[in-house]
């Protein structure tokens, strides 16, 4: 399998306070990796990293066999594109305006979206279900079909990667299944490389074929999320007691929380 | 409506205003005379009917450079105000929000306590003091805000606030301390186009023409920089690279602007939301629209400040704020209600 990123002992932080020590791991082409742990073991840290903006303090992090920092944000942005958490909108664009912003690396300074970059435009929006309100302002817009536009937004950018940070929290769970869904279709048909940065354990167990479980800025297990998701990992890293049981439906590791006396 | 028709129609209409100021005055020039000055002069070729005629001098030496200053002004004004309000992502944000007004004020009146009298590039010490302090403030605040290699937009606009109070009691000391002069300070700060000429215009030109340029340039960024610093530069924007030309062209027009025409308020703050409302937020027609909306304003207003009260002149600048502001409470009101 193709190596789309490499990180290898990676430390970052802020200011003095290092968040990520010492992490490595590998991303695939193809491959839906879920990046899993408590708040402040470094999920969204990571993105921030991987996108160059937050600086290393230490390791090396490789796109596609070349060091990150050689990249220029323009070229870093043909490869990689993030889906951001749902952000509440403050201003009037339409979504089709949205989703040309994906187009942004691919345009030079003085030259104007072409007629071909609408289409990759629109047919991101067919492809994600938004095509119906492309001139709907997004402020407007549920928080699924926001989302949905974004995601719109990201393919546009005709990128190799995806980098998911916490894409389905703040919406409803009708939301949340129609939105992975929709991730898991289209990185399987472009051949995608996902890294999805979540919360929800079992939504990540469902749609991710390998977890990457993080403890205190370090990995504490990577592999298939049925050798991740277990009793004693959880309680190791959560520091709380669940049953793991399988999906009726696909057979996926579940978590069923314990309350407690 | 299609968006070149909108900027034709509002260009039309921007000169039919400066037409009509031409005209209107202690001397009364009918719209067709003012053409035929222009036209005149423009093509000094062929027949020249109105060469050396007193209605000449009125239009080509006094009225136009005036109406053409006001055109300037307003421009620079409303486009660096529009950057500003996308660039802090602060609806409040106007051309002054560096410091710009308080150093060019400061700058004018230390020029006007101390009798300074000297010309550089045709312009009086007043016009050049403003100029400078307007930049080094700006400049000041900038450094100021940097914090390894980067700027946060809220750090810049605190920043911004305390140097430029800094600046402000200093004039207000010049001010009381100013005597005989104090008239002329108070006239200065409260801004007005009269009594400029030809030179002022060419101070002003090319600082209009370069930041108009670059503002325009970067207008599909600035949009990009709407959704935040962090989505911008994820989509392949160079955030810091590109927020410092912005701000420096953004500066540059309202610091040149200010030091022609003193501090006229409100034209930064009213025309890029006046224009928001009409085409919407893409910056990309947002610019242009609010430049021509600006100058169409700073036309109308400089037209009532030189007639409403003649012979006397009222400052324009408590013209722009008098209408100004009710005007924007009620787009303020209107949109609460939609």
């Amino acid at each position: 399998m193709d190596t789309a990123i490499k990180v290898e002992n990676l430390s970052c932080g802020y200011d003095r306070r290092p968040v990520l020590e010492g992490l490595t791991f590998d991303l695939h082409q193809g491959e839906m990796l879920g990046v899993i742990g408590p708040n402040g073991s470094g999920k969204s840290t990571l993105i921030r990293a991987l996108t160059r903006i937050l600086p290393l303090s230490h390791g090396q992090i490789e796109l596609y066999g070349r060091p990150l920092q050689l990249y220029t944000v323009r070229e870093i942005a043909r490869q990689i594109a993030v889906i951001p958490q749902l952000t509440p909108a403050t201003f009037a664009f339409s979504s089709l305006e949205l989703v040309m912003m994906g187009r942004t690396p691919h345009l030079k300074r003085f030259r104007k979206e072409g007629p071909e970059d609408r289409e990759i435009a629109l047919e991101a929006m067919r492809r994600t279900d938004c095509f119906l309100f492309r001139d709907r302002p997004i402020h407007e817009l549920s928080g699924g079909e926001r989302q949905r536009v974004i995601i719109a937004r990201a393919l546009a950018q005709q990128p190799s990667i995806l980098l998911l940070d916490e894409p389905t929290s703040f919406l409803d769970l009708n939301h949340q299944v129609e939105v992975f869904d929709l991730l898991r279709h289209v990185c399987a048909s472009d051949g995608l490389a996902v890294l999805c940065v979540s919360h929800d354990l079992n939504l990540s167990s469902e749609y991710c074929h390998r977890l990457l479980m993080l403890k205190d800025g370090r990995t504490y297990a990577d592999g298939p999320p049925e050798d991740i998701l277990t009793h004693g990992h959880i309680k190791a890293v959560f520091e709380t007691d669940v049953t793991v049981i399988k999906s009726p439906y696909s057979g996926s590791p579940q978590i069923i929380l314990k309350p407690g006396d | 409506m299609n968006r070149s028709i909108v900027l034709a129609l509002t260009a039309a209409i921007l000169f039919a205003a400066c037409v009509l100021s031409m005209g209107v005055g202690a001397v009364y020039i009918p719209a067709g005379t003012v053409l035929q000055v222009l036209a005149d002069n423009l093509w000094p070729g062929g027949v020249i009917e109105t060469a050396h005629s007193a209605t000449n001098t009125i239009v080509w030496e006094i009225r136009l450079p005036r109406t053409l200053l006001a055109v300037l002004v307003g421009a620079a004004l409303a486009s660096s105000g529009g950057v500003m309000q996308g660039f802090f992502q602060n609806p409040m944000a106007d051309p002054y929000i560096m410091g710009i007004s308080a150093g060019a004020a400061l700058g004018a009146t230390t020029a006007v306590a101390l009798e300074l009298e000297f010309w550089m590039f045709g312009l009086n010490a007043v016009s050049v003091l403003a100029f400078m302090c307007a930049l080094a403030v700006t400049m000041a605040v900038y450094a100021f805000s940097r914090r390894g290699g980067r700027v946060a937009s809220t750090t810049l606009l605190l920043t911004g606030i305390a140097i430029g109070a800094m600046a402000t009691s200093f004039t207000s000391y010049m001010l009381v301390m100013g005597g005989e002069n104090q008239r002329q300070m108070l006239f200065w700060l409260m801004g007005s186009l009269s009594a400029r000429r030809w030179d002022h215009v060419w101070m002003l030109l090319p600082y209009a023409a370069v930041g108009l340029t670059i503002v325009l340039v970067y207008a599909r960024e600035l949009n990009v920089l709407l959704l935040g610093d962090e989505q911008a530069s994820q989509l392949g924007v160079h955030v810091e690279r590109v927020k410092l030309v912005l701000l420096a062209a953004a500066a540059g027009l309202a610091a040149a602007a200010v030091s022609v025409s003193g501090i006229i308020g409100f034209v930064g703050l009213l025309a890029p939301h006046m224009v928001r409302l009409i085409v919407g937020p893409d910056y990309r027609i947002l610019t242009p629209m609010a430049a021509l909306a600006g100058a169409l304003l700073l036309v109308l207003a400089d037209l009532v400040a030189r007639t409403a009260m003649a012979p006397a002149e009222l400052p324009i600048g408590i013209l722009t704020t008098l209408l100004g502001a009710p005007f924007f409470l009620y787009l303020l009101h209107r949109q609460r209600r939609v």
